[in-house]
C-alpha cells in the first residue's frame, strides 16, 4: 500500500517536472533502445549462421581438389584436379565414422532452357546421398536414385529459384528442358532453403546424376579425366569430428601417393567447425555491441542520479515534514528509490518500443535479419529498473539521512 | 503523572569551531489537558525546546519523558512512530505538500501509520469537517487562503489523535482576523481535552493560553498562570 502511494507520488513528481523528467529519461531511452537493437541484430546474425549450419547439414566435411601452382602463382582450389570418384568410394569404405561420401562435379553458370525461358545456374552432378547430407528435401516429384546414376539418366532436379525462373508457378515435374543443349527431364523440385550466410541464393541450383554430369553435361577435366570437383562427406552423429578428419586426410594422402614431406594436393574443410567459429565470432560481436550500447545506459543512469540529487535538495523541506508526521528513514529511502525506478522504467518502456522499431527498420532498410522476442524486452526493462535502483540509491539514501529539524529549517 | 516531563535539558549547537548553547538546563512538566504558551525573543531557546518536545531533535543532555516513556532511549523507527501517533505539529509556514490536495495532505500521517486507503479517506474527511473545510477537500494549497491552509495543517496534526499538539508560531504568517480564528480553533481543541503547546513571541497569541512560560538565553525565567486568567480567577 505504501508502495502504491510512493508510486503515485513518484508519477506526480515526474509529471510536475515534465521537461526535466523527459530529458532525464532520454538517456535511459537511448541506452535501452540501443541495447535492444544490438541484441536483435546479434540474435539475427547467430540465427542466420544456425540456419546455414542446418542447410549445410551437420557433421559435414568437404574434400576439394587442390591448387595448382604455376611459377609461384597459385591458381586456387580445384585447379589441380586430384580428387576422383574412387577417392569418394574409398573414404566411405575405409573410414568407419563416415556415413556417406557423395562425389560432386560442378559447373557454375550453365544455361538451362525451357521453351523461350532460360536461366544460368550452378549444376551439380552427384549421387542421391548428396541431398541427405545437405538436409535437402524434394517438394515436388522425386529425387534421382542409384539406378539413374548407374544408367546415366538424363534427369534433373531443380532448385526452387530455377524452377520459378523457368516455369513460374507451374509444376516443372515431367517437363523437358535443355541443360547445356542436352535435353533432360525434370523429375523433381527441391524445397526452398533461402539465402546462405554469404548472401548467395542456395535455391539457385540444379542437381543431376554424377555419371550424366561427367559423360554428357559438364564433361571431364582434360588434365585428369578421372577427376571430379570434390566430395561432400557426412560423419556419423556423435563421432569425433577431429579424428574422422585426420583419418579421411590419411586415406586420401595414401591414395594420392603423397610422401610425408609433401603437401596435400587437396583441400579438406570441416564445415561444422567453420560454422561454429563463425557463430562464435558473431556471438562475440553481439556481446561487444551490447557492451558498447550499455555504456550509454550507464550514462543515462548517471543522469538519473544527478536529477535525483537535485530533486532531493529541492525537497528537503518536504522530507522534513514527512519525517515530522511519522515517516521512517526507510519510508524516505523507498520514496526516492521508487521515484528513480519510475523514471528509469518509463524510459525503459519507451526505449524498448524505440528499440523494437529500430530493429524492424534495420531489418527493412539494412536488409539484416533480426530476432525480436519478448524475453529480450523484459531483460532490457529489468536492466533499466536495475539502473534506476543502482543510481537512485545514493540520492535516496542521502535523503533518508536528513535530520528532521534541519530539513524543516531549510528553505 | 504529567504528560510531559523534562529535566535539566540542554542543547548546544556546534557552529564551526564554536559551541552555541541554545538550552542551558530546562526542567518543566506539562499535564494532560493544559494549554501552554512558550514565549521569548528569538534566540531564547523556545524553538529548540519545541523541537526537542516534538522528537525532531535530540538534546545534548537531560531527560525527556512523554506519557511515561523515556523517548531519548527510543530507536529512530520508534521515534518516527511517536511523532506519527503521539504528537501533532502545526508550523508557521504550514508545510503542506504543494502538489497534493487538502485531503491527501491530511491523509499523509495515516499513510505512515499504515492505514487502509478507505479508512484514511474517511478519517481525513472527518478531520477536515472538524476544521470547517469540507468544501475544500480537493483544493491544492495554492488554491487556499493562509488561514485555510493552516486549518488543513491542524486537521493533519489531529488525524492520528495525538496526545500533544505542538504549534510553532501558528499565526506568524497570518493577519490578525485569521489569527484569531486559528487560535479559537486551538482553544476549542484544548477544551475537548487535547494538550496544546504554542511557541510564540506574540503576546496576543499567548493571551489564549492558561499557562505562560517565558524563556531567555536558554533558561526558563518565568512560569505563570496567564495574567488575564489570573485576574479573572
Amino acid at each position: 500500500m505504501k508502495l502504491a502511494n510512493s508510486t503515485l507520488a513518484a508519477l506526480r513528481a515526474v509529471r510536475v517536472n515534465k521537461l526535466r523528467s523527459a530529458l532525464t529519461m532520454l538517456g535511459i531511452v537511448l541506452g535501452v533502445s540501443s541495447v535492444t537493437v544490438m541484441m536483435a541484430v546479434g540474435g539475427g546474425a547467430s540465427q542466420r549462421i544456425q540456419t546455414e549450419m542446418r542447410n549445410l547439414g551437420a557433421n559435414t566435411i568437404v574434400l576439394n581438389s587442390g591448387a595448382l601452382k604455376s611459377g609461384g602463382v597459385s591458381k586456387g582450389q580445384g585447379s589441380r584436379p586430384s580428387v576422383t570418384l574412387a577417392d569418394a568410394q574409398a573414404i566411405e569404405n575405409e573410414v568407419p565414422a563416415v556415413v556417406a561420401a557423395s562425389p560432386q562435379h560442378n559447373f557454375a553458370g550453365m544455361q538451362l532452357i525451357y521453351g523461350n525461358a532460360n536461366w544460368s545456374t550452378l549444376v551439380t552432378g552427384t549421387t542421391p546421398e548428396y541431398l541427405t547430407i545437405r538436409n535437402w528435401t524434394v517438394s515436388r516429384g522425386r529425387a534421382f536414385d542409384r539406378e539413374d546414376v548407374v544408367q546415366g539418366s538424363k534427369v534433373v532436379v531443380l532448385g526452387r529459384t530455377v524452377a520459378e525462373k523457368l516455369f513460374g508457378n507451374q509444376s516443372p515435374v515431367g517437363q523437358e528442358i535443355r541443360v547445356n543443349r542436352i535435353p533432360m527431364t525434370v523429375i523433381g523440385e527441391l524445397a526452398a532453403k533461402g539465402q546462405s550466410l554469404a548472401g548467395l541464393d542456395t535455391d539457385d541450383t540444379a542437381v543431376i546424376p554424377i555419371s550424366t554430369a561427367l559423360n554428357r553435361v559438364i564433361g571431364r577435366n582434360p588434365a585428369n579425366p578421372r577427376a571430379i570437383s570434390g566430395v561432400i562427406i557426412k560423419v556419423r552423429d556423435g563421432a569425433n569430428m577431429a579424428s574422422a578428419f585426420t583419418e579421411i586426410r590419411q586415406v586420401v594422402r595414401e591414395r594420392h601417393g603423397l610422401l610425408p614431406a609433401q603437401e596435400d594436393d587437396f583441400y579438406l574443410i570441416n564445415l561444422t567447425e567453420v560454422m561454429r567459429a563463425k557463430e562464435d565470432s558473431a556471438r562475440a560481436l553481439g556481446i561487444l555491441l551490447a557492451a558498447i550500447a550499455s555504456v550509454s545506459l550507464l550514462v543515462g543512469g548517471i543522469g538519473i542520479m544527478n536529477i535525483m540529487l537535485v530533486s532531493v535538495t529541492e525537497r528537503i523541506r518536504e522530507i522534513g515534514l514527512r519525517l515530522a508526521v511519522g515517516a521512517r528513514r526507510s519510508d524516505i529511502l523507498g520514496q526516492f528509490l521508487v521515484e528513480a525506478i519510475t523514471l528509469s522504467l518509463i524510459g525503459g518502456i519507451a526505449g524498448v518500443a524505440l528499440g523494437l522499431g529500430g530493429a524492424v527498420a534495420v531489418e527493412r532498410y539494412a536488409n539484416l535479419g533480426v530476432v525480436l522476442n519478448g524475453q529480450l524486452s523484459l531483460v532490457a526493462m529489468a536492466f533499466a529498473a536495475g539502473v534506476g535502483i543502482f543510481f537512485g540509491f545514493y540520492p535516496a539514501w542521502k535523503a533518508s539521512l536528513l535530520q528532521p529539524v534541519e530539513a524543516l529549517r531549510s528553505d | 503523572m504529567p504528560l510531559v516531563t523534562v529535566s535539566d535539558l540542554t542543547k548546544t549547537y556546534v557552529v564551526g569551531q564554536t559551541a552555541v548553547p541554545a538550552l542551558r538546563g530546562v526542567s518543566l512538566a506539562i499535564d494532560s489537558g493544559e494549554f501552554v504558551a512558550v514565549m521569548g525573543s528569538s534566540g531564547s531557546g523556545k524553538s529548540t525546546l519545541m523541537n526537542l518536545l516534538g522528537c525532531l531533535d535530540a538534546p545534548s543532555s537531560g531527560t525527556y519523558h512523554l506519557a511515561g516513556q523515556d523517548v531519548l532511549r527510543l530507536s529512530s523507527n520508534k521515534l518516527a512512530a511517536v511523532r506519527n501517533t503521539s504528537i501533532g505539529f502545526v508550523f508557521q509556514q504550514f508545510n503542506l505538500l504543494a502538489r497534493a490536495t487538502a485531503l491527501e495532505n491530511v491523509e499523509l500521517p495515516m499513510v505512515y501509520a499504515g492505514l487502509r486507503r478507505r479508512e484514511r479517506r474517511r478519517r481525513a474527511r472527518e478531520a477536515l469537517a472538524q476544521v470547517g473545510l469540507s468544501e475544500r477537500e480537493h483544493h491544492r494549497p495554492s488554491q487556499l487562503s493562509g488561514g485555510q491552509q493552516q486549518r488543513v495543517a491542524i486537521a493533519r496534526a489531529l488525524v492520528n489523535q495525538p496526545l500533544l499538539l505542538l504549534a510553532d508560531e501558528p499565526t506568524g504568517a497570518l493577519d490578525s482576523v485569521t489569527s484569531e480564528e486559528i487560535m479559537a480553533a486551538l482553544v476549542r481543541l484544548n477544551e475537548g481535552g487535547l494538550t496544546v503547546v504554542v511557541v510564540t513571541h506574540d503576546p496576543e497569541v499567548a493571551r489564549y493560553a492558561r499557562r505562560v512560560i517565558h524563556f531567555k538565553d536558554g533558561r526558563v525565567v518565568s512560569d505563570d498562570l496567564n495574567q488575564a486568567m489570573r485576574a479573572a480567577a
